[in-house]
């Protein structure tokens, strides 16, 4: 919609200056040598500046030096995969496997993606597609928690996530709270807590993930045009067929990149873990590499810290590289033609 | 709006039952996300404004609302946290809400010009490998914020970071043999004491400009060069022609075509930095003595570390109206630089 708005706005400037100028003569302007030169020098400085911290942390983590820089090195003298090695064998000093920490941290991120997506996607159709009384008010519903930064729900999230509770109360009794509890005076064993869990924070991390979800699909849908669903309504076919086998079919690309969108955001999702998990075993990846600096990582090489940092950034990476793709085709398949 | 909704409705002929399933159909796909919403978002919301008005702490953290020691205060929570009588040290609370602002307002203010210049230099014409500076200088937009908030740490690390190193070798360069040893994070003591007297900045706050520098400009760039490709050339030659020198050409063509791209840009940068959660307690934890503490930080630290849970929740409903009164701010910015296409 701001680009059709872009062009329009363009062109009425293209129309004004062209009634100032209407002669074809257009002069191409010289490019100097000496002008070359210096911006050439100014692009290489700002590479420079981009390639810095990325060829230090490469060459840390390719290095087999256990000891802490003493010098600054950007570009590798060996390349030892050690480093990555130790991380991927025992990546702290928690009894956490590399493997745990990813299946976590892969759990996380697509279980939270793919339920918001799922949960979102009737809601965006409703508030694109239908008018009706309570459209304005819902829709500001839905937008409220957005304004709200991530962190401003943990709080309650915490306490009434940390309220659900299996306790062994002995004698073979098991107590769910808050619905039934153990006998008073028994303090009993601990099982599980919702919050101290993958699945409760998934659950409070959905909280952050909806809203969003529901605001980017229905951008989007905003955009399908609605001829085909009229053409569709014509021959007959009712709302949940228009639905179904119209239009989440041709969000399917939108789908994916608010897939993975999410992903890339949850995959670095580290507040509410950090808050909520107390285990060892339920760590993931981002909060391993916040063990890895700082107060709690004396002990902790930073060829391996580094190793860490390139194996965490690269899911993000690879994804943002394929998504390029996806985000052109997506804006550019929306067709009428059908 | 009503008459389109009949248009759309009343297409198939149906009875008056088929009418009323019509106008239910659209809450029938609101069901679901209302439904989850309701128990993770609303009620959260609305337990987190009840708690805010009691003294709930970690032992009422088993029975909740029922805890006998549970305590209603009134505003108390509220009343603390402006007037600093929290017991938590080195914090004020509007010392904090400026540095948060001064925080992303300088961000911005670096990123968006500096993103604006480099676009306007790899757009000209004839200038050798555009591709590859484009390809290179997109990287920190790819890498997550996250691993770059701790290699940014390690890198002004005082003993063993790249910083201190590289200027050590700068310095070397010019003959001397000093060792620099800056403490980049921890170093109390504001380098320019004037500036934001509120709350002295202090080297922390410099060298989280740099390491979000690395990060913020290259959105900007991406941005702005969007925008330049699709001002028409025609208006260059035509400038050009009528005698318009580089900067003046700059000024009167460049920047008033890309402004209706730039403003939204530099308004989710705006509220981006404001709530750089990550970024921050990932480099500084608001350190040191809370001098680089932003709001969400703060909040978080409140919850996390201190368990005052009533007095965070306080701090997040606080927090919610600061939001509340930027989004209103920054909205009505953007809809006054959309109607200026047609002034």
């Amino acid at each position: 919609m701001s680009t059709y708005k872009e062009t329009t706005k363009s062109k009425n400037l293209i129309v004004r200056f062209l009634n100032m100028n209407t002669s074809g003569e257009v002069g191409g302007r010289e490019f100097p040598l000496w002008k070359q030169i210096l911006m050439q020098l100014l692009a290489l400085f700002i590479t420079a500046e981009v390639m810095f911290p990325i060829m230090y942390v490469i060459t840390m983590s390719l290095s087999s030096k256990t000891t802490r820089p003493s010098s600054l090195e950007l570009f590798p003298k060996e390349i030892s995969f050690v480093a990555y090695q130790q991380v991927l064998d025992h990546p702290t000093g928690n009894p956490v496997t590399f493997i745990e920490l990813l299946r976590n941290s892969f759990l996380l991120s697509v279980g939270v993606g793919l339920t918001a997506l799922l949960i979102a996607v009737s809601a965006a159709y409703a508030f694109s597609r239908f008018k009706f009384k309570l459209r304005q008010v819902l829709m500001v519903l839905v937008f409220v928690p957005l304004l709200m930064p991530a962190i401003g729900l943990s709080t309650p999230l915490y306490l009434l996530l940390n309220s659900f509770r299996f306790v062994d109360c002995g004698q073979g009794i098991t107590a769910f709270y808050p619905i039934t509890s153990c006998a008073a005076g028994v303090t009993g064993k601990l099982i599980f807590n919702l919050r101290d869990s993958l699945f409760g924070v998934g659950i409070a991390m959905i909280a952050g993930a909806l809203p969003f979800a529901v605001w980017n699909l229905k951008g989007y849908l905003d955009t399908i045009p609605k001829e085909l669903e009229e053409a569709a309504m014509i021959d007959g076919a009712d709302p949940n067929q228009v639905f179904f086998q119209i239009v989440l079919p041709l969000a399917v690309p939108q789908l994916a990149v608010t897939f993975f969108l999410g992903f890339i955001g949850h995959w670095q999702e580290f507040a509410l873990p950090w808050l909520f998990l107390s285990q060892p075993k339920d760590y993931t990846l981002s909060m391993t590499l916040y063990n890895m600096t700082g107060q709690y990582a004396n002990s902790i090489p930073w060829n391996r810290f580094a190793a860490m940092a390139v194996i965490v950034a690269l899911p993000v990476a690879i994804i943002y590289v394929a998504l390029q793709k996806q985000i052109v085709s997506g804006l550019t398949s929306g067709a009428v033609i059908g | 709006m009503a008459t389109t909704s009949m248009k759309m409705t009343s297409m198939p002929k149906r009875g008056k039952q088929g009418f009323t399933r019509r106008a239910l159909l659209p809450y029938m796909y609101l069901v679901p996300a209302f439904a989850v919403m309701a128990v993770i978002t609303f009620y959260p919301l609305i337990f987190q404004v009840i708690i805010s008005f009691t003294d709930f702490q970690t032992k009422d953290l088993l029975k909740q609302l029922a805890s006998p020691n549970l305590h209603q205060i009134g505003l108390k929570n509220y009343i603390d946290i402006i007037t600093g009588g929290l017991p938590v040290q080195n914090f004020e609370f509007f010392r904090v809400l400026t540095y948060n602002f001064w925080w992303a307002i300088t961000n911005v203010a670096v990123h968006v010009p500096a993103g604006i210049l480099i676009a306007v230099a790899l757009n000209t014409q004839g200038l050798w490998f555009k591709r590859i500076y484009r390809a290179i200088y997109v990287l920190p937009v790819v890498v997550p914020p996250l691993v770059v908030a701790t290699v940014w740490r390690n890198i002004f690390n005082e003993q063993y970071g790249a910083m201190n190193q590289f200027l050590t070798w700068v310095v070397h360069l010019f003959g001397s043999t000093q060792v620099i040893h800056l403490r980049w994070l921890e170093e109390y003591t504001p380098p320019i004491p004037w500036l934001l007297p509120n709350g002295p900045l202090p080297l922390a706050y410099y060298a989280m400009m740099i390491a979000n520098f690395w990060l913020g400009w290259p959105f900007m760039t991406l941005v702005a060069t969007g925008a330049l490709q699709s001002i028409p050339k025609d208006l260059y030659e035509a400038a050009s022609i009528d005698g318009a020198s580089s900067p003046q050409q700059f000024w009167n063509i460049t920047v008033p075509l890309i402004r209706p791209a730039m403003v939204p840009a530099a308004i989710y940068g705006f509220t981006l930095s404001f709530n750089l959660f990550n970024f921050v307690y990932f480099m500084t934890g608001g350190g040191p003595a809370r001098s680089t503490e932003i709001l969400v930080t703060f909040a978080y630290d409140l919850v996390r570390n201190l368990r005052l849970y009533g007095v965070a929740a306080a701090f997040a409903v606080i927090v919610f109206f600061v939001a509340l009164v930027v989004f209103l701010i920054t909205n009505r910015i953007t809809r006054a630089t959309e109607s200026y296409a047609e002034a």
